[in-house]
């Protein structure tokens, strides 16, 4: 067992990493609700300042729920690299084609959408 | 046939894998990381999808904080609160499987059934807030009137703030009945249930209202709201106008695209009805726990592995409160 010598209680890390989870969706939540323009107007990379924030602030979640509510932190080195390279790879190869392909699609399609009606 | 008889001392042994553990995980915890895994990648695929078919309609996909703005008890539009209060229950829930495992380790089987029940009543209200957060959706906000074409346009004040149909609409109409396949045709079937007005009080109340004003689902990207539409333009729209639309369906949507109610009701569909195995899983582990199985067992790892899938289903939900309600 990865635990086996781990008998004391993670209690107070725990409760750390709770914190730290409640503090990225309150700031996201605030974020997501002022929408500052400085942010939400702005362009990088293909997409808002603010969407970037989002995306890293998520990535941070996940990073801490599988790490440390997961165990991953204590499982051994190979498994967890077997666990999170093989799906991080997966997903960013699925994601980066089909939103590659949406961005086509809304390419071809935009010139045939009408927004105004003769009559 | 000898390979698979099972003698006395092997019980145990075979059950678990031959024994053997590689990367020094129990064969349980490996299965259960297996079906993590697999589970990961079918919620990417149903999240990727989604955001084909957002940047497929980049400048007409409806704005989230425009549709769940509700919030219990209170009137008004506040965006963002109760998907918050959601995230935040699953989150705590999480903690306190976590803290159950913690104590499992100690085998303070008090502690653990404390916790287990927390994680189980914590998992109860996410649900239940979800099926609230339906029936809103459902039942709509404001409602809208559909263009032949299959657009949404939505009708405003003059500030250009979003105001339902019954704020400007004067019923004149008698009531018509909802169409079913004994009274109607029996090939046709209404898309949802009857809106309140008919399309031409709808007309007619917003010709002789000049304050109220028309909003097209096409997104203005350098501001990023729905552009507001000139008198002139908002009567040739409701010239095409087919049908009122109140609330969302699989087939209309008041808040623009379908394709995003079909998605919206799917992925967290199907993200609820994880919560919802969750709940069995953890009821099932929790009466284990209660009358000793693990107490017997000598360990408590079973918690460990439902834990796992509990906090799988939080980190889903991450993931599903940035797509559809933040980015």
């Amino acid at each position: 067992m990865a635990h086996a010598e781990a008998h004391e209680s993670h209690t107070g890390l725990i409760w750390k990493v709770f914190g730290f989870l409640s503090l990225i969706t309150v700031v996201e939540v605030i974020l997501g609700i002022i929408k500052p323009a400085s942010l939400h107007l702005t362009h990088f990379l293909g997409t808002s300042f603010l969407n970037w924030i989002f995306l890293i602030l998520t990535l941070v979640k996940a990073y801490g729920i599988t790490w440390y509510f997961m165990h991953l932190k204590q499982e051994k080195t190979s498994l967890r690299r077997a666990i999170v390279w093989t799906t991080v790879f997966l997903i960013c190869y699925l994601t980066t084609l089909l939103l590659i392909e949406g961005n086509y699609i809304h390419d071809r399609l935009f010139p045939y959408v009408s927004w105004n009606y003769v009559k | 046939m000898e390979a698979t008889v099972v003698t006395e001392n092997s019980t145990e042994e075979v059950w678990s894998g031959g024994g053997k553990k590689p990367f020094a995980a129990s064969y349980g915890k490996m299965m259960m990381w297996f079906f993590i895994m697999s589970d990961a990648l079918t919620f990417s695929g149903f999240l990727v999808a989604y955001g084909l078919m957002r940047f497929k309609f980049l400048e007409s996909w409806p704005i989230a904080d425009e549709v769940f703005t509700h919030v219990p008890f209170v009137h008004g539009h506040f965006p963002m609160y109760y998907v918050a209060f959601m995230t935040f229950i699953l989150i705590f829930s999480s903690v306190t499987m976590v803290l159950a495992v913690d104590a499992g380790h100690q085998m303070k089987k008090g502690k653990v059934i404390i916790y287990m029940l927390l994680t189980i009543v914590g998992g109860l209200i996410f649900l239940g807030s979800q099926a609230w957060e339906w029936k809103n959706f459902i039942n709509g906000t404001y409602g809208a009137v559909m263009l032949q074409d299959g657009k949404i346009a939505q009708f405003v004040d003059k500030d250009g703030h979003q105001i339902a149909l019954s704020d400007f609409v004067i019923k004149t109409d008698h009531d018509r009945v909802q169409q079913t396949r004994s009274t109607g045709l029996w090939f046709v079937e209404e898309a949802g249930t009857l809106p309140p007005y008919t399309l031409a009080e709808v007309v007619s109340s917003f010709n002789a209202n000049p304050d109220v004003g028309l909003r097209s689902e096409e997104i203005d990207l350098e501001i990023k709201k729905k552009k507001i539409l000139s008198r002139e333009e908002a009567n040739k729209y409701l010239a095409r106008a087919t049908d009122v639309v109140m609330g969302a369906n699989l087939k209309v949507n008041e808040y623009g695209k379908t394709l995003f109610a079909d998605f919206f009701f799917f992925i967290t569909g199907f993200h609820g009805f994880h919560v919802f195995s969750g709940i069995l899983i953890n009821i099932i582990i929790f009466f284990n726990v209660i009358i000793g199985t693990y107490e017997k067992r000598g360990h408590y790892e079973m918690v460990e592995k439902v834990g796992l899938y509990w906090h799988f289903v939080d980190l889903v939900w991450v993931f599903v409160f940035t797509f559809f309600y933040l980015v």
